[in-house]
């Protein structure tokens, strides 16, 4: 018995942590061999991670659709840009500003829509999110650089070392993802971590056994919001500038898709999605015209064959069998 | 005052375009409770195609000025409608049952997809409807206020595609079992409707007025590209919301208010806010009252 399971379990065998020890050895070697673009490619690629990772609180946990979650990204970058601009303050210091910044934004707009149903809580995300971007394109307060947005911002600096080159940046970013993933897992295990997935399941039930929703799900915004403000500084420290397209729908749509189509609340799921969203469209230059065409083929294809994702959290999926079954069963006796 | 009342006479031109969209998604909504993400770019393809069909048509235009719109919005109309009810069976109908989430996700990426193709199929680069069709005489009203014949042409289109879909909802037999559809869909299929094709014909109908929309704005602003679809659609959506989602009359209102706003608003504010305007007035909206003006209470959480 015990040989069997051995056998038909296969790869599941292997302890997770192994898995995701290979997997940063593997991220930590695979820029040594090739240029620039490339890693420039996987900078990006790990920056993408961030976001998803953050929106994946959000949407895949907490189940709240948010598709406005780059303009979070743009303040935190604008923050961290503006700080350094205006007032001189070296990039490293404006990071836990930066992260406040996004997540206090994040706390107020998401407060007074979280009774919302999904897909209206959707569309109200869409309308903040651009409501901050036309902030930043109308140059409120005459510090924001308007359209253009800032340029010249200085890269982050750490005891003398500036990173300045793609590589040390991609390291950087690596830190911050490596960090990311350890802590969204230690969450997603935690107490916290399993009201969230209640109330997205059940919120009555999950009201019931004396869960406070609206705190959780605020709470889901708040640590999302402040993640991708986290993200935005670590952009602007390898291009060093910041325009308000960061914050544009595209943008959130991207971010929306990586956490979707990898498989909601799954964290290989954002890895694989940020590959098939980031990644791929950026080897395969010659779609690159296409790529919001198969952003979106991509999404209907999915959703008609696969709703849970590629790599769907273990939990979700079995949702999603059960619910299946339901259907199934009412169909039969209907 | 008189640049004010110039500017909410433009406003409410641009309200009753988006009462003309504000319609499908209000229909598609009232039968599937379906946000359709895709109707945005559908109207924008109503304008594209429009300006293929006045292209194809010169000679028509060429001899008969601006009544070549008559032919050309019946046609745009007719391949939009069957656009709709395409996108309704490849991206919408498979996914019936399975939640509120997968469908929305289509309807995203369909509109990924409408968007993308006009961009590329047509170039990024601004188009500009043939000058045969240009109304560009201009009506006086009292005092310096003046109304262009495009202007009047557009609203009187639309104001007329409303009223025939008002009597049809109301007076015909498929419009009752609409109706009945958007209550309940078994019931309604107990009551021998065949809901498939009922939510067909929505689709059908929805995007059609959609695709009128689409040559009537692009008539008015004389020039559009592909990002027409995304910010007028989401336009036309606030302005369903506002008026109640799954409410016909609701749309027409919240168009014409929306437009009247927005109008306001650049007088008053300058026009680089308009969007800004009209995203929050959204937020207001579903935070103060979910369901709009006319609506029933639908948009919180059950």
């Amino acid at each position: 018995m015990a040989k069997l399971s051995q056998r038909t379990m296969g790869l599941r065998r292997i302890k997770p942590l192994y898995w995701a020890l290979a997997g940063l050895a593997l991220a930590i070697v695979l820029p040594l061999p090739i240029n620039d673009y490339y890693r420039a490619v996987l900078w990006s690629m790990g920056i993408y991670v961030l976001l998803g990772l953050g929106l994946n609180i959000i949407v895949g946990y907490a189940g709240l659709f948010q598709l406005g979650h780059a303009a979070f990204y743009a303040l935190g970058a604008y923050t961290a840009a503006m700080l350094n601009l205006l007032l001189g303050i070296p990039l490293l210091a404006t990071l836990p500003l930066a992260i406040l910044v996004a997540g206090v934004a994040g706390f107020i707009v998401s407060r007074p829509i979280l009774h919302l149903r999904g897909d209206y809580l959707a569309i109200v995300t869409i309308a903040f999110g651009e409501i901050i971007r036309m902030l930043l394109v109308n140059n409120v307060g005459g510090i924001t650089g308007g359209a253009n947005g800032l340029f010249g911002v200085e890269p982050i600096e750490i005891f003398g070392y500036e990173f300045t080159s793609v590589l040390s940046n991609y390291y950087l970013v690596l830190f911050f993802v490596a960090i990311t993933i350890f802590a969204v897992n230690r969450l997603e295990n935690s107490r916290l971590g399993r009201a969230w997935m209640y109330v997205r399941e059940d919120q009555v039930a999950a009201e019931a056994m004396g869960i406070d929703t609206v705190r959780v799900k605020a709470i889901a915004f708040v640590l999302g919001s402040a993640w991708a403000g986290l993200a935005g500084v670590l952009y602007v420290s390898r291009i060093g500038s910041v325009s308000p397209d960061l914050g544009s729908f595209l943008e959130s749509v991207i971010m929306f898709a990586i956490v979707v189509l990898g498989g909601v609340g799954s964290i290989p799921g954002i890895l694989v999605g940020t590959l098939g969203m980031i990644g791929l469209p950026e080897v395969f230059r010659f779609v690159k015209d296409w790529r919001d065409a198969f952003v979106g083929l991509a999404m209907v294809v999915m959703m008609i064959f696969r709703p849970g994702g590629l790599l769907p959290n273990r939990r979700v999926a079995a949702e999603l069998e059960t619910e299946k079954d339901a259907v199934a069963t009412t169909a039969a006796s209907g | 005052m008189e640049l004010l009342a110039q500017n909410l006479l433009n406003g409410l031109t641009i309200g009753s375009f988006y009462a003309l969209v504000a319609l499908g998604y209000t229909m598609v909504y009232g039968v599937l409770k379906l946000i359709n993400f895709a109707h945005g770019g559908l109207f924008m393809w109503g304008a594209y195609l429009g300006w293929t069909f006045l292209t194809i048509l010169g000679f028509l235009v060429a001899r008969t000025g601006p009544f070549a719109l008559v032919p050309v919005v019946i046609l745009v109309m007719i391949t939009v409608g069957l656009m709709g009810v395409l996108l309704e069976r490849i991206a919408y109908r498979p996914l019936r049952g399975t939640g509120r989430l997968p469908p929305v996700i289509s309807a995203l990426g369909a509109a990924f997809i409408l968007e993308s193709a006009a961009r590329n199929l047509y170039g990024a680069s601004y188009q500009v409807y043939p000058t045969g069709v240009d109304l560009s005489g201009r009506f006086n009203l009292v005092g310096n206020l003046t109304v262009s014949y495009t202007q009047v042409l557009a609203v009187v289109a639309s104001l007329l595609l409303m009223a025939l879909l008002y009597i049809y909802v109301n007076y015909t037999r498929t419009g009752t079992a609409m109706r009945a559809v958007s209550l309940d869909h078994d019931t309604s299929r107990l009551m021998g409707i065949d809901v498939n094709r009922i939510i067909g014909i929505v689709f059908f109908i929805g995007p059609a007025l959609g695709g009128a929309a689409g040559v009537l704005v692009a008539l008015h602003y004389g020039s559009f590209n592909f990002t027409l679809g995304w910010t007028f659609g989401l336009k036309a959506f606030i302005a369903a919301i506002l008026g109640g989602i799954g409410n016909i009359p609701g749309a027409m209102l919240g168009g014409l208010l929306l437009g009247g706003v927005e109008s306001l608003g650049a007088v008053y504010l300058g026009s680089q806010w308009k969007d800004v305007i009209a995203y929050a007035l959204l937020a207001l909206i579903l935070i103060v009252r979910p369901t709009g003006i006319l609506g029933e209470r639908v948009a919180e959480k059950l």
